[in-house]
């Protein structure tokens, strides 16, 4: 087993791991066209596309760190941020499609913050009272 | 090698199509703002794929600019439609 048959099979192992990030964010798109409601879609995109950019990335960081010799921080730094913050943006979007009122799918069995939070624009600190008029 | 890659390129044209199509016909704001969030995403995969298929590190600085732009942006526009503005002025909310 010499070395050209062990780089041959890093170089397949990483474009496996792109290949499979990749088939991630397009279902990721896949669910974002098919699924009903503003919530599940934002349930498909957020979860596996964040996935699939997670496993491109680090296919790109194997493949700079053992090939070209450059251990990029760059990229450990922008796995290291989309992984922290794209659940927080989802959420972000979630909360603000619940407070300005879209709908749920018709068929969704029950809603819980339905009681609790008012459509409608308020402030974030809405216990305490005196939410932002405008 | 090369023909993985250059396949994941095409997978991943495809899932900015379909972010596209939600873009366009999306019923709600918050749909659309989902999908500019995905396209961002995949936008940057594609640019982590572009810089192994150049074999260049020039773009890596790209990555994590798109990642902050488009956090920033979804952030933004989500707060935009929930309260009708993005920086509150504080004149009576408490210092906030």
């Amino acid at each position: 087993m010499n070395a050209e048959t062990i780089t041959a099979a890093g170089e397949l192992l990483i474009g496996v791991l792109v290949l499979t990030g990749a088939s991630l964010s397009a279902l990721g798109a896949f669910g974002l066209v098919r699924l009903p409601d503003v919530y599940l879609r934002s349930h498909a995109a957020t979860k596996s596309a964040t996935l699939g950019v997670l496993l491109v990335l680090a296919g790109a960081f194997l493949y700079f760190w053992l090939y070209l010799e450059h251990a990029s921080a760059k990229l450990i730094l922008g796995i290291v941020f989309v992984f922290m913050t794209a659940p927080v943006a989802g959420h972000l979007n979630g909360r603000a499609a619940h407070r300005t009122g879209v709908s749920l799918w018709e068929k969704s069995v029950r809603d819980d913050l339905k009681q609790t939070v008012k459509p409608g624009r308020e402030g974030m600190n809405g216990p305490q009272g005196e939410s932002s008029g405008d | 090698m090369q023909g993985l890659l250059t396949a994941s390129l095409v997978v991943l044209s495809l899932a900015i199509l379909g972010c596209m199509y939600r873009l366009l016909k999306g019923p709600s704001m918050a749909d659309r703002i989902v999908s500019l969030d995905t396209i961002g995403i995949i936008l940057l995969s594609m640019i982590a794929v572009f810089s192994m298929l150049f074999k260049t590190t020039a773009y890596l600085d790209i990555i994590l600019v798109i990642g902050v732009i488009t956090f920033i942006g979804t952030a933004a526009l989500a707060r935009f439609i929930e309260r009708g503005d993005v920086i509150e002025r504080g004149d009576h909310n408490g210092g906030r």
